[in-house]
Protein backbone atom coordinates (compact mmCIF):
# COMPACT_ATOMS: atom_id res chain seq x y z
CA UNK A 1 0.00 0.00 0.00
CA UNK A 2 1.10 3.44 -0.80
CA UNK A 3 -0.24 6.25 0.50
CA UNK A 4 0.88 10.20 -0.35
CA UNK A 5 -1.11 12.65 1.79
CA UNK A 6 -0.56 16.90 0.92
CA UNK A 7 3.43 16.10 -0.04
CA UNK A 8 5.22 18.93 -1.68
CA UNK A 9 9.07 18.18 -2.77
CA UNK A 10 10.96 20.95 -3.35
CA UNK A 11 14.85 20.28 -4.44
CA UNK A 12 17.79 22.45 -3.45
CA UNK A 13 17.84 23.73 -6.23
CA UNK A 14 14.76 25.46 -6.01
CA UNK A 15 12.93 23.16 -8.38
CA UNK A 16 9.56 22.54 -7.36
CA UNK A 17 8.46 19.43 -8.46
CA UNK A 18 5.61 18.29 -6.34
CA UNK A 19 2.48 20.27 -4.96
CA UNK A 20 0.11 18.96 -2.97
CA UNK A 21 0.10 15.26 -4.26
CA UNK A 22 -2.47 12.87 -2.40
CA UNK A 23 -2.55 9.78 -3.72
CA UNK A 24 -3.70 6.44 -2.46
CA UNK A 25 -2.64 2.83 -4.10
CA UNK A 26 -4.29 -0.35 -1.96
CA UNK A 27 -2.67 -3.70 -1.74
CA UNK A 28 -3.36 -5.52 -5.10
CA UNK A 29 -3.93 -2.37 -7.08
CA UNK A 30 -2.87 -2.04 -10.48
CA UNK A 31 -1.90 1.17 -11.83
CA UNK A 32 -0.47 3.33 -14.09
CA UNK A 33 1.56 6.66 -13.22
CA UNK A 34 1.49 9.02 -16.30
CA UNK A 35 2.74 12.54 -17.37
CA UNK A 36 5.10 14.30 -19.64
CA UNK A 37 8.98 14.71 -19.50
CA UNK A 38 9.64 16.66 -15.92
CA UNK A 39 5.90 16.42 -14.80
CA UNK A 40 7.05 14.98 -11.41
CA UNK A 41 6.70 11.09 -11.98
CA UNK A 42 10.51 10.52 -11.30
CA UNK A 43 10.23 12.03 -8.18
CA UNK A 44 7.30 10.50 -6.83
CA UNK A 45 9.29 7.01 -7.30
CA UNK A 46 11.99 8.49 -5.51
CA UNK A 47 10.02 9.10 -2.38
CA UNK A 48 8.57 5.92 -2.63
CA UNK A 49 11.81 4.16 -2.77
CA UNK A 50 12.97 6.82 0.21
CA UNK A 51 15.82 8.10 -2.28
CA UNK A 52 14.35 11.40 -1.13
CA UNK A 53 12.06 12.80 0.88
CA UNK A 54 8.95 14.94 1.13
CA UNK A 55 9.75 19.23 1.73
CA UNK A 56 6.16 18.42 3.83
CA UNK A 57 3.44 15.81 3.52
CA UNK A 58 3.67 12.15 4.40
CA UNK A 59 4.60 9.08 2.53
CA UNK A 60 3.62 6.41 3.51
CA UNK A 61 4.73 2.35 2.22
CA UNK A 62 3.85 -0.90 3.13
CA UNK A 63 3.28 0.00 6.32
CA UNK A 64 6.72 2.17 6.91
CA UNK A 65 6.43 5.97 7.29
CA UNK A 66 9.10 7.78 5.53
CA UNK A 67 8.60 10.89 7.00
CA UNK A 68 10.24 9.41 10.42
CA UNK A 69 11.83 5.72 8.68
CA UNK A 70 15.19 5.22 10.88
CA UNK A 71 18.64 5.16 8.20
CA UNK A 72 19.23 1.61 9.02
CA UNK A 73 15.12 0.66 8.24
CA UNK A 74 15.38 1.37 4.84
CA UNK A 75 16.78 -1.44 3.63
CA UNK A 76 13.81 -3.67 5.56
CA UNK A 77 11.44 -1.10 3.68
CA UNK A 78 12.76 -1.69 0.12
CA UNK A 79 12.42 -5.51 0.81
CA UNK A 80 8.76 -5.01 0.41
CA UNK A 81 9.17 -3.49 -3.18
CA UNK A 82 10.68 -4.67 -6.35
CA UNK A 83 11.87 -1.73 -8.92
CA UNK A 84 12.40 -2.35 -12.46
CA UNK A 85 14.58 0.10 -14.36
CA UNK A 86 13.91 1.13 -17.99
CA UNK A 87 17.37 0.33 -18.69
CA UNK A 88 17.09 -2.83 -17.16
CA UNK A 89 20.15 -2.50 -14.64
CA UNK A 90 21.62 -6.19 -14.39
CA UNK A 91 24.92 -7.18 -13.53
CA UNK A 92 26.30 -8.13 -17.07
CA UNK A 93 28.99 -10.10 -15.03
CA UNK A 94 26.65 -12.39 -13.87
CA UNK A 95 24.24 -14.97 -15.60
CA UNK A 96 20.52 -14.99 -15.20
CA UNK A 97 20.58 -16.99 -12.57
CA UNK A 98 24.03 -15.33 -11.44
CA UNK A 99 21.63 -12.00 -11.39
CA UNK A 100 18.67 -13.52 -8.98
CA UNK A 101 20.84 -15.16 -6.96
CA UNK A 102 22.76 -12.17 -6.27
CA UNK A 103 19.28 -10.61 -5.23
CA UNK A 104 18.85 -13.14 -3.06
CA UNK A 105 21.84 -13.31 -0.73
CA UNK A 106 21.53 -9.25 -0.54
CA UNK A 107 18.73 -10.36 2.25
CA UNK A 108 20.16 -12.95 3.08
CA UNK A 109 18.13 -15.94 1.87
CA UNK A 110 19.80 -19.58 2.09
CA UNK A 111 21.23 -21.80 -0.69
CA UNK A 112 18.10 -24.16 -0.19
CA UNK A 113 15.54 -21.10 -0.44
CA UNK A 114 17.44 -19.41 -3.65
CA UNK A 115 17.21 -23.64 -5.36
CA UNK A 116 13.64 -23.50 -5.02
CA UNK A 117 12.54 -19.54 -5.67
CA UNK A 118 15.03 -19.33 -8.61
CA UNK A 119 13.48 -21.77 -10.82
CA UNK A 120 10.00 -21.11 -10.08
CA UNK A 121 10.37 -17.04 -10.89
CA UNK A 122 12.74 -17.68 -14.34
CA UNK A 123 9.76 -20.28 -15.25
CA UNK A 124 7.45 -17.30 -14.16
CA UNK A 125 8.76 -14.81 -16.37
CA UNK A 126 9.54 -17.36 -19.17
CA UNK A 127 13.47 -17.34 -19.17
CA UNK A 128 13.87 -21.21 -17.48
CA UNK A 129 16.41 -22.04 -20.79
CA UNK A 130 17.96 -18.56 -20.45
CA UNK A 131 19.39 -18.88 -16.56
CA UNK A 132 22.83 -19.61 -17.60
CA UNK A 133 23.06 -16.91 -20.52
CA UNK A 134 24.71 -13.86 -19.58
CA UNK A 135 22.50 -10.87 -20.01
CA UNK A 136 24.54 -9.52 -23.30
CA UNK A 137 23.51 -12.97 -25.13
CA UNK A 138 19.77 -12.55 -24.40
CA UNK A 139 17.81 -10.13 -26.20
CA UNK A 140 15.78 -6.31 -25.23
CA UNK A 141 13.13 -8.04 -24.21
CA UNK A 142 14.11 -11.11 -22.29
CA UNK A 143 16.64 -8.66 -20.49
CA UNK A 144 13.53 -6.66 -19.32
CA UNK A 145 11.92 -9.96 -18.12
CA UNK A 146 15.13 -11.25 -16.11
CA UNK A 147 14.78 -7.35 -14.62
CA UNK A 148 11.07 -8.62 -13.69
CA UNK A 149 12.55 -11.83 -12.28
CA UNK A 150 14.61 -9.62 -9.81
CA UNK A 151 12.11 -7.83 -8.77
CA UNK A 152 9.98 -10.83 -7.75
CA UNK A 153 12.78 -12.66 -6.30
CA UNK A 154 12.36 -11.71 -3.19
CA UNK A 155 8.57 -11.97 -3.17
CA UNK A 156 7.74 -8.07 -2.70
CA UNK A 157 4.45 -6.45 -1.76
CA UNK A 158 4.37 -4.16 -4.23
CA UNK A 159 6.62 -3.79 -8.20
CA UNK A 160 7.38 -0.15 -8.88
CA UNK A 161 8.31 -0.29 -12.84
CA UNK A 162 9.86 2.93 -13.93
CA UNK A 163 9.37 3.39 -17.99
CA UNK A 164 9.73 -0.71 -18.19
CA UNK A 165 9.29 -1.13 -21.93
CA UNK A 166 10.79 2.36 -22.63
CA UNK A 167 13.98 0.97 -24.38
CA UNK A 168 11.64 -2.26 -25.99
CA UNK A 169 9.86 -2.60 -29.44
CA UNK A 170 5.66 -2.65 -28.92
CA UNK A 171 5.73 -6.53 -29.54
CA UNK A 172 8.04 -6.79 -26.52
CA UNK A 173 6.31 -3.85 -24.55
CA UNK A 174 3.10 -5.57 -24.73
CA UNK A 175 4.34 -9.23 -23.89
CA UNK A 176 6.26 -7.51 -20.89
CA UNK A 177 2.94 -5.28 -19.96
CA UNK A 178 1.16 -8.30 -19.70
CA UNK A 179 3.65 -10.36 -17.97
CA UNK A 180 3.05 -7.59 -15.26
CA UNK A 181 -0.46 -7.91 -15.26
CA UNK A 182 0.00 -11.77 -14.80
CA UNK A 183 1.82 -11.04 -11.57
CA UNK A 184 -0.46 -8.17 -10.52
CA UNK A 185 -3.07 -10.88 -10.51
CA UNK A 186 -0.94 -13.37 -8.49
CA UNK A 187 -1.69 -10.85 -5.91
CA UNK A 188 1.46 -8.19 -6.39
CA UNK A 189 0.45 -4.52 -6.17
CA UNK A 190 1.84 -2.78 -9.70
CA UNK A 191 2.48 0.68 -9.93
CA UNK A 192 3.63 1.63 -13.59
CA UNK A 193 5.32 4.58 -15.10
CA UNK A 194 5.12 4.49 -18.94
CA UNK A 195 4.69 7.60 -21.46
CA UNK A 196 2.88 4.83 -23.76
CA UNK A 197 -0.37 5.65 -24.38
CA UNK A 198 -1.65 2.84 -26.52
CA UNK A 199 -0.34 0.27 -23.59
CA UNK A 200 -2.21 1.85 -20.92
CA UNK A 201 -5.40 2.54 -22.96
CA UNK A 202 -4.99 -1.08 -23.63
CA UNK A 203 -4.98 -2.72 -20.17
CA UNK A 204 -8.29 -0.54 -18.65
CA UNK A 205 -6.58 -0.03 -15.61
CA UNK A 206 -6.03 2.60 -12.90
CA UNK A 207 -4.49 6.07 -14.72
CA UNK A 208 -3.01 8.50 -12.50
CA UNK A 209 -1.88 11.50 -14.52
CA UNK A 210 0.72 14.38 -13.27
CA UNK A 211 1.60 17.59 -14.48
CA UNK A 212 3.76 20.45 -13.25
CA UNK A 213 4.25 18.51 -9.82
CA UNK A 214 0.38 18.31 -9.54
CA UNK A 215 -1.95 15.37 -9.95
CA UNK A 216 -4.43 16.13 -12.46
CA UNK A 217 -6.76 12.73 -12.82
CA UNK A 218 -7.01 9.65 -11.18
CA UNK A 219 -9.46 7.64 -12.37
CA UNK A 220 -10.16 3.81 -14.20
CA UNK A 221 -10.18 2.77 -17.50
CA UNK A 222 -7.22 4.37 -19.53
CA UNK A 223 -5.77 7.61 -20.60
CA UNK A 224 -8.43 9.27 -20.93
CA UNK A 225 -7.90 12.73 -22.74
CA UNK A 226 -4.39 14.46 -23.33
CA UNK A 227 -3.23 15.91 -20.31
CA UNK B 1 15.81 -13.77 7.05
CA UNK B 2 19.22 -13.12 8.66
CA UNK B 3 21.60 -15.67 7.59
CA UNK B 4 24.56 -13.84 6.49
CA UNK B 5 26.87 -16.68 7.61
CA UNK B 6 28.06 -17.97 4.50
CA UNK B 7 27.87 -14.41 2.75
CA UNK B 8 31.26 -14.28 4.34
CA UNK B 9 32.95 -15.85 1.82
CA UNK B 10 31.15 -13.61 -0.42
CA UNK B 11 32.66 -11.08 1.19
CA UNK B 12 35.94 -11.96 1.33
CA UNK B 13 36.08 -12.85 -2.46
CA UNK B 14 34.51 -9.59 -3.32
CA UNK B 15 37.28 -7.83 -1.63
CA UNK B 16 40.23 -9.91 -3.14
CA UNK B 17 38.44 -9.72 -6.74
CA UNK B 18 38.66 -5.39 -6.02
CA UNK B 19 42.35 -5.94 -4.80
CA UNK B 20 42.86 -7.25 -8.58
CA UNK B 21 40.81 -5.06 -10.51
CA UNK B 22 42.62 -2.07 -9.73
CA UNK B 23 46.14 -3.60 -9.22
CA UNK B 24 48.08 -0.32 -10.04
CA UNK B 25 45.94 1.37 -7.18
CA UNK B 26 46.28 -1.36 -4.70
CA UNK B 27 50.31 -1.72 -5.14
CA UNK B 28 50.70 1.84 -4.49
CA UNK B 29 48.53 1.60 -1.22
CA UNK B 30 50.48 -1.03 -0.09
CA UNK B 31 53.73 0.57 -0.38
CA UNK B 32 52.38 3.53 1.21
CA UNK B 33 51.81 0.80 4.09
CA UNK B 34 55.12 -0.43 3.75
CA UNK B 35 56.39 3.04 3.78
CA UNK B 36 54.69 4.15 6.71
CA UNK B 37 55.09 1.06 8.50
CA UNK B 38 58.08 0.72 8.31
CA UNK B 39 59.51 4.58 9.21
CA UNK B 40 57.45 3.76 12.01
CA UNK B 41 58.74 0.38 13.14
CA UNK B 42 62.52 2.27 12.73
CA UNK B 43 61.81 4.97 15.07
CA UNK B 44 60.17 2.67 17.56
CA UNK B 45 63.02 0.41 17.52
CA UNK B 46 65.64 2.69 18.00
CA UNK B 47 63.18 4.05 21.03
CA UNK B 48 62.88 0.43 22.20
CA UNK B 49 66.89 0.31 22.52
CA UNK B 50 67.03 3.80 23.45
CA UNK B 51 64.60 2.69 26.37
CA UNK B 52 66.85 -0.44 26.80
CA UNK B 53 69.81 1.44 27.02
CA UNK B 54 68.62 3.86 30.00
CA UNK B 55 66.46 1.05 31.85
CA UNK B 56 69.99 -1.05 32.18
CA UNK B 57 71.69 2.32 33.34
CA UNK B 58 68.75 2.65 35.56
CA UNK B 59 69.84 -0.47 37.45
CA UNK B 60 73.39 1.52 37.61
CA UNK B 61 72.06 4.67 38.59
CA UNK B 62 74.39 5.18 41.19
CA UNK B 63 76.98 8.46 41.95
CA UNK B 64 79.17 9.33 44.55
CA UNK B 65 79.49 12.73 47.18
CA UNK B 66 82.35 13.18 48.13
CA UNK B 67 82.85 14.51 51.60
CA UNK B 68 84.66 17.45 53.14
CA UNK B 69 87.94 15.76 54.83
CA UNK B 70 87.27 18.76 57.75
CA UNK B 71 83.77 16.92 58.31
CA UNK B 72 83.48 15.01 61.77
CA UNK B 73 81.00 12.30 61.89
CA UNK B 74 78.52 14.14 63.88
CA UNK B 75 78.49 16.11 60.37
CA UNK B 76 78.89 13.32 57.90
CA UNK B 77 75.75 11.76 59.50
CA UNK B 78 73.85 14.99 59.14
CA UNK B 79 74.51 15.15 55.68
CA UNK B 80 73.44 11.84 55.02
CA UNK B 81 70.32 12.68 56.76
CA UNK B 82 69.95 15.70 54.46
CA UNK B 83 70.57 13.48 51.48
CA UNK B 84 68.02 11.18 52.58
CA UNK B 85 65.58 13.50 52.66
CA UNK B 86 66.00 14.95 49.40
CA UNK B 87 63.29 13.87 46.25
CA UNK B 88 63.98 11.27 43.78
CA UNK B 89 67.03 9.60 46.50
CA UNK B 90 66.40 6.01 47.30
CA UNK B 91 66.98 6.37 51.14
CA UNK B 92 67.26 2.95 51.40
CA UNK B 93 70.46 3.04 49.47
CA UNK B 94 72.10 5.78 50.84
CA UNK B 95 75.86 4.16 51.90
CA UNK B 96 78.47 6.11 53.73
CA UNK B 97 81.97 4.65 52.47
CA UNK B 98 84.86 5.34 54.70
CA UNK B 99 87.93 6.05 53.01
CA UNK B 100 89.60 2.96 53.79
CA UNK B 101 87.05 1.24 52.28
CA UNK B 102 87.60 2.92 48.67
CA UNK B 103 91.07 2.33 49.44
CA UNK B 104 90.22 -1.51 48.70
CA UNK B 105 88.65 -1.19 46.48
CA UNK B 106 90.69 0.87 44.66
CA UNK B 107 92.76 -1.97 45.12
CA UNK B 108 90.98 -4.64 43.98
CA UNK B 109 89.78 -2.57 40.73
CA UNK B 110 93.43 -1.61 39.38
CA UNK B 111 94.89 -4.55 40.77
CA UNK B 112 98.81 -5.42 42.12
CA UNK B 113 98.05 -4.84 45.77
CA UNK B 114 101.75 -4.27 46.17
CA UNK B 115 102.19 -1.21 44.28
CA UNK B 116 99.69 0.45 46.12
CA UNK B 117 100.65 -1.10 49.79
CA UNK B 118 102.21 2.33 50.51
CA UNK B 119 99.53 4.42 49.36
CA UNK B 120 98.20 6.39 52.22
CA UNK B 121 94.22 6.26 53.54
CA UNK B 122 94.23 10.32 53.48
CA UNK B 123 95.12 10.07 49.77
CA UNK B 124 90.94 9.19 49.37
CA UNK B 125 87.97 10.90 50.93
CA UNK B 126 85.31 9.50 52.31
CA UNK B 127 82.10 9.56 50.76
CA UNK B 128 78.38 8.85 50.38
CA UNK B 129 76.87 6.66 47.51
CA UNK B 130 73.73 7.48 46.14
CA UNK B 131 70.66 5.79 43.89
CA UNK B 132 68.43 7.98 42.18
CA UNK B 133 64.78 6.72 41.82
CA UNK B 134 64.04 8.39 38.46
CA UNK B 135 66.75 8.50 36.12
CA UNK B 136 65.27 11.48 33.90
CA UNK B 137 65.76 13.51 37.47
CA UNK B 138 69.38 12.60 37.71
CA UNK B 139 71.03 15.76 37.40
CA UNK B 140 68.31 17.80 39.15
CA UNK B 141 69.20 15.26 42.14
CA UNK B 142 73.36 15.61 41.68
CA UNK B 143 72.83 19.55 41.45
CA UNK B 144 70.92 19.19 45.19
CA UNK B 145 73.20 17.14 46.24
CA UNK B 146 76.69 19.55 45.27
CA UNK B 147 74.80 22.39 46.92
CA UNK B 148 74.33 20.58 50.47
CA UNK B 149 77.24 21.90 52.42
CA UNK B 150 79.98 19.42 53.35
CA UNK B 151 79.51 18.09 49.84
CA UNK B 152 82.89 18.71 48.27
CA UNK B 153 82.84 16.90 44.77
CA UNK B 154 79.97 14.61 42.89
CA UNK B 155 81.09 11.89 40.79
CA UNK B 156 78.69 11.34 38.16
CA UNK B 157 77.49 9.95 34.57
CA UNK B 158 74.34 12.98 34.10
CA UNK B 159 75.45 13.33 30.35
CA UNK B 160 75.57 9.32 29.65
CA UNK B 161 72.40 9.16 31.31
CA UNK B 162 70.88 12.39 29.58
CA UNK B 163 72.49 11.54 26.25
CA UNK B 164 70.14 8.30 26.50
CA UNK B 165 66.91 9.82 27.77
CA UNK B 166 67.83 12.66 24.89
CA UNK B 167 67.84 9.65 22.10
CA UNK B 168 64.90 7.93 23.88
CA UNK B 169 62.46 11.22 23.89
CA UNK B 170 63.73 12.54 20.05
CA UNK B 171 63.21 8.97 18.61
CA UNK B 172 59.93 8.62 19.94
CA UNK B 173 58.57 12.66 19.22
CA UNK B 174 60.12 12.14 15.90
CA UNK B 175 58.41 8.61 15.10
CA UNK B 176 54.95 10.55 16.56
CA UNK B 177 55.22 13.34 13.93
CA UNK B 178 56.47 11.33 11.12
CA UNK B 179 53.94 8.51 11.69
CA UNK B 180 51.06 10.97 12.10
CA UNK B 181 52.02 12.06 8.67
CA UNK B 182 52.46 8.70 7.39
CA UNK B 183 49.53 7.60 8.78
CA UNK B 184 47.25 10.29 6.96
CA UNK B 185 49.17 9.90 3.79
CA UNK B 186 48.75 6.25 3.76
CA UNK B 187 44.38 6.74 4.97
CA UNK B 188 44.56 9.15 1.90
CA UNK B 189 45.97 6.60 -0.57
CA UNK B 190 43.81 3.83 0.63
CA UNK B 191 40.47 6.11 1.04
CA UNK B 192 41.37 6.71 -2.53
CA UNK B 193 42.22 2.89 -3.85
CA UNK B 194 38.86 2.22 -2.23
CA UNK B 195 36.88 5.05 -3.13
CA UNK B 196 38.10 4.26 -6.77
CA UNK B 197 37.07 0.71 -6.32
CA UNK B 198 33.35 1.93 -5.39
CA UNK B 199 33.07 4.61 -7.92
CA UNK B 200 34.08 1.75 -10.32
CA UNK B 201 30.93 0.01 -8.85
CA UNK B 202 28.40 2.88 -7.97
CA UNK B 203 25.97 1.42 -10.42
CA UNK B 204 26.20 -2.26 -8.95
CA UNK B 205 25.95 -0.39 -5.27
CA UNK B 206 23.23 1.78 -6.21
CA UNK B 207 21.05 -1.27 -7.48
CA UNK B 208 21.74 -3.79 -3.84
CA UNK B 209 20.56 -0.17 -2.23
CA UNK B 210 17.72 -0.47 -4.20
CA UNK B 211 16.90 -3.79 -4.11
CA UNK B 212 16.94 -4.07 0.27
CA UNK B 213 21.10 -4.35 0.60
CA UNK B 214 21.92 -3.09 4.04
CA UNK B 215 24.96 -0.46 4.37
CA UNK B 216 26.99 -3.91 6.16
CA UNK B 217 26.38 -5.81 3.33
CA UNK B 218 27.75 -2.78 0.50
CA UNK B 219 30.39 -1.89 3.23
CA UNK B 220 31.84 -5.70 4.18
CA UNK B 221 33.72 -6.43 0.90
CA UNK B 222 35.14 -2.90 0.53
CA UNK B 223 36.14 -3.41 4.09
CA UNK B 224 37.71 -6.61 3.28
CA UNK B 225 39.63 -4.98 0.94
CA UNK B 226 41.41 -2.44 2.93
CA UNK B 227 42.00 -5.23 5.61
CA UNK B 228 44.03 -6.96 3.04
CA UNK B 229 45.82 -4.57 1.61
CA UNK B 230 47.06 -3.10 4.95
CA UNK B 231 47.77 -7.06 6.17
CA UNK B 232 49.95 -6.93 2.82
CA UNK B 233 51.81 -4.45 3.40
CA UNK B 234 52.45 -4.89 7.37
CA UNK B 235 53.79 -8.32 6.06
CA UNK B 236 55.78 -7.51 3.79
CA UNK B 237 56.93 -4.19 5.69
CA UNK B 238 57.65 -6.96 8.62
CA UNK B 239 60.43 -8.42 6.85
CA UNK B 240 61.74 -5.60 5.25
CA UNK B 241 62.05 -4.21 9.09
CA UNK B 242 64.16 -7.58 10.19
CA UNK B 243 66.21 -6.91 7.42
CA UNK B 244 66.93 -2.77 7.89
CA UNK B 245 67.59 -4.50 11.72
CA UNK B 246 70.16 -6.85 10.40
CA UNK B 247 71.94 -4.76 8.48
CA UNK B 248 72.05 -1.92 11.14
CA UNK B 249 73.21 -3.66 13.46
CA UNK B 250 76.10 -5.59 11.79
CA UNK B 251 77.12 -2.28 10.58
CA UNK B 252 76.87 -1.08 14.82
CA UNK B 253 79.18 -4.12 14.95
CA UNK B 254 81.51 -3.56 12.39
CA UNK B 255 82.06 0.42 14.06
CA UNK B 256 82.63 -1.32 17.55
CA UNK B 257 79.78 0.14 19.23
CA UNK B 258 78.84 -2.53 20.98
CA UNK B 259 81.82 -2.64 23.22
CA UNK B 260 79.43 0.64 24.74
CA UNK B 261 75.69 -0.84 24.41
CA UNK B 262 73.99 -4.40 23.05
CA UNK B 263 71.05 -4.00 21.21
CA UNK B 264 68.14 -6.31 21.38
CA UNK B 265 68.17 -8.70 19.00
CA UNK B 266 65.46 -8.41 16.20
CA UNK B 267 64.15 -12.46 17.26
CA UNK B 268 63.35 -11.37 21.27
CA UNK B 269 60.76 -8.71 19.41
CA UNK B 270 59.64 -9.93 16.78
CA UNK B 271 56.21 -11.25 17.77
CA UNK B 272 55.81 -7.28 19.27
CA UNK B 273 56.63 -5.99 15.59
CA UNK B 274 54.70 -8.13 13.94
CA UNK B 275 51.31 -7.65 15.69
CA UNK B 276 52.52 -3.99 16.17
CA UNK B 277 52.36 -3.99 12.23
CA UNK B 278 49.81 -6.06 11.81
CA UNK B 279 47.23 -3.94 14.20
CA UNK B 280 48.36 -0.52 12.51
CA UNK B 281 48.05 -2.21 8.78
CA UNK B 282 44.59 -3.20 9.03
CA UNK B 283 43.41 -0.44 11.42
CA UNK B 284 44.89 1.84 8.54
CA UNK B 285 43.49 -0.14 5.41
CA UNK B 286 40.04 -0.19 7.06
CA UNK B 287 39.62 3.22 8.51
CA UNK B 288 40.48 4.15 5.17
CA UNK B 289 37.83 2.01 3.67
CA UNK B 290 35.45 3.35 6.15
CA UNK B 291 35.69 7.01 5.24
CA UNK B 292 36.15 6.37 1.42
CA UNK B 293 32.63 3.91 1.40
CA UNK B 294 30.45 6.32 3.19
CA UNK B 295 29.27 8.44 0.14
CA UNK B 296 28.23 5.73 -1.67
CA UNK B 297 26.19 4.26 0.38
CA UNK B 298 23.88 7.46 0.41
CA UNK B 299 21.41 5.85 -1.74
Amino acid sequence: MIRLIDVYKEYDNGTKALNAIDMRIDDGEFAFLVGPSGSGKSTIIKLITAEESPTAGQVVVNGFNLNNIRHWQIPYMRRTLGVIFQDFRLNKKKTVWGNLEFTMRIIGASRKEMRQRIPYVLDLVGLTDKSDALPDEISGGEQQRVAIARALINNPQMIIADEPTGNLDPTFSLEIMTLLERINAMGTTMLVVTHEKDLVNRFGKRVIAIKDGELIRDAQGGYGRPV
Amino acid sequence: MKKHGFNLFYFIREGFASIFSHGLMSFAAVCMIVACLLIMGSFSLLAVNADNLLSEAEDDNEFLVFIDETFTDDQINALGAQIMALPNVDAANVRFIPKEDAKATYIERYGDESMYASLPDEVFRDRISIHVLDLSKFKETVDAVKALEGAANVRDQSELAMSFVAVRNGATALATVLVGLLVCVSLFIIANTIRLAAFTRKEEIAIMKMCGATDGFVRWPFLIEGLVLGLTGAIVAFFLQWGVYILVLQGLEESGVFSIFVPIPFLEIWKMVLAVFCGAGALIGMVGSGLAIGKFLQV
